[in-house]
């Protein structure tokens, strides 16, 4: 481990502000892509039903 | 060899077999991000130059090459979709814009802030920089296109071959960039920052973006399988499948 | 019925192209007219300096110049596809290659070529040094072909759509930029008492490039608007 304690991992000498909102921005980012294709999973699983059940009637 | 072919080409069988690949190619990618953000955030030594800036490397490098390698997949893909009239091709051209557009505001997000620091400036006009820009918008006309299309299969040929005519310019464009940037010299800022790359901060970069690539096959995989569906709801398979899934 | 040589059927079509147009002079007259506008419009946003205008002319002269192309191809294959002419050329035994070659000639004859010769006199108003005068023209001669190329493929793009007008310049705006780059450069060499040959014969290479592959991506792209 480079850091000696955890204020010093989160102030990076300075430059914390900087890397950690880079870190941050990337994960939101990739979360999105990963959450985007689930969530269209279920509406879409949700709409074929119905769909289908209104074939069927 | 032909047959092969056109059995990955039907979406029924994409389906299943990207089923079972996506369990193992996201374990893949989870490892080596994590391993490999964590490596590059808590035990490489900080660059004797940039300081700890320097450790947004292990996601601008990254997010910067699979984007530039995600458009070219496309346009092959693009390439398959107008030759072969595969489906599958233009779906694959169509679920992987978004994607690559994410990654480039990716990389000019974070060589922005990384800049700020290290260079004293958010944004500078340099030649890598302007080139990732126009990829960006390259991935936008892609998006914006599609969206335009009333008719999806209409849809998915027309950015086919945009993805096709941008593929054969992004070189050209580079070395345009390029030629200017060099045209025009900088005062004072030089960005030749990989010259000084030590070997030890080398490794979590190869983690990174082996985490990067495997990460955009997921996400792809997963954009496909929902267009798959949405395309083939007519078929029996995919309503077997919704049906047999909702009990 | 007599039957063509490939050079005399292309001839005709570009002929038919430019008596077609040219019955529409008003239309023909709009991109040289946004051409002196927006041009008229940088000294009053930046300031009647002669100075600061002769310094920044070759790049306002490239950057208006490009945009008045983009605007002007929208109607490339407008007017065709609402009449079902479009339908006629991609069912007619005549090569979509050869039609469309010359149907973007013909664009680059009537916008390309009237800007650049009207090019000079905006030069003149903006101050720039006349050492620029040859390869300007030169360079917007020869970069207003590419211009119209590319443009073409992002009109036949969105040629069946109800608002292709904004979505055509993102399509088409990014693949500009390595034209801007050796037109504006050129002129700036130019300018500068620099040797401008090697962006103008970069700039040739493009238009050739452009002229020989550009025909297919714009024909394909015509089928798929027609098909959906």
């Amino acid at each position: 481990m480079y850091f000696d304690s955890v204020s010093a991992l989160l102030q990076m000498d300075g430059h914390g502000s900087y890397v950690w909102s880079a870190y941050g921005i990337t994960a939101l980012t990739l979360i999105a892509l990963l959450v985007a294709p689930l969530q269209r999973k279920k509406r879409q699983l949700r709409e074929l039903r119905a769909h289908y059940r209104r074939e069927q009637a | 060899m032909w047959a092969w072919f056109h059995k990955w080409s039907s979406p029924r069988w994409f389906y299943q077999l990207s089923g079972r690949l996506l369990p193992w190619l996201a374990v893949i990618s989870a490892v080596c991000l994590l391993v490999g953000v964590a490596w590059g955030l808590l035990y490489v030594p900080p660059d004797y130059k940039q300081g700890n800036s320097f450790r947004i490397i292990y996601i601008h490098v990254p997010a910067a090459a699979v984007a530039m390698a995600g458009y070219m997949m496309m346009a092959i893909a693009g390439a398959i979709s107008l030759v072969w009239r595969i489906k599958l091709a233009d779906m694959v051209v169509k679920c992987a814009a978004p994607i690559g557009a994410a990654l480039t505001f990716l990389a000019l997000v974070t060589g922005a802030i990384w800049g700020k620091p290290t260079w004293g400036t958010w944004w500078v006009w340099d030649a890598r920089i302007t080139s990732v820009l126009v990829l960006f918008f390259l991935y936008i006309g892609i998006i914006a296109l599609y969206e335009a299309f009333e008719n999806k299969e209409a849809a998915g040929r027309a950015c086919a071959i945009l993805a096709l005519v941008g593929a054969v310019n992004i070189p050209i464009i580079y070395w345009s960039v390029e030629w200017w940037y060099s045209l025009h010299q900088p005062a004072s800022i030089s960005f030749t920052g990989e010259s000084s790359i030590h070997p030890s901060m080398l490794r979590p970069l190869m983690l990174t973006i082996t985490g990067f690539y495997a990460f955009f096959g997921v996400a792809l995989l997963m954009f496909v399988r929902n267009e798959i569906l949405d395309r083939e709801r007519n078929t029996r398979w995919v309503r077997e499948l919704v049906t047999a899934a909702a009990r | 019925m007599k039957t063509l040589g490939p050079i005399e059927l292309a001839l005709r079509l570009l002929r038919r192209e430019l008596t077609v147009s040219l019955r529409r002079r008003t239309e023909l007259a709009n991109p040289l007219f946004f051409f002196l506008i927006v041009c008229t419009l940088f000294p009053l946003g930046l300031g009647p300096s002669p100075q600061i205008l002769a310094e920044l002319a070759p790049g306002i002269l490239w950057i208006v110049a490009l945009l008045s192309v983009l605007m002007a191809s929208d109607a490339l294959f407008k007017g065709d596809f609402d009449d079902g002419t479009l339908e006629q050329i991609l069912l007619s035994p005549v090569p979509l290659y050869t039609t469309v070659l010359m149907k973007t000639l013909a664009h680059w004859l009537l916008t390309g070529v009237p800007l650049t010769l009207l090019s000079p006199l905006l030069a003149l108003m903006l101050q720039m040094p006349s050492e620029g005068l040859g390869a300007l023209l030169l360079s917007l001669g020869c970069g207003s072909l590419v211009l119209s190329f590319i443009a073409a493929i992002g009109a036949a793009l969105t040629v069946g759509l109800k608002r292709g007008g904004v979505l055509l310049s993102l399509l088409v705006l990014p693949l500009f930029v390595p034209v801007l780059i050796f037109g504006s450069a050129a002129v700036q060499r130019a300018v500068a008492g620099m040797d401008a040959s090697s962006p103008l014969a970069l700039l040739a290479a493009l238009a050739l490039f452009f002229l020989a592959l550009a025909p297919f991506a714009i024909g394909g792209a015509l089928r798929v608007s027609l098909d959906q």
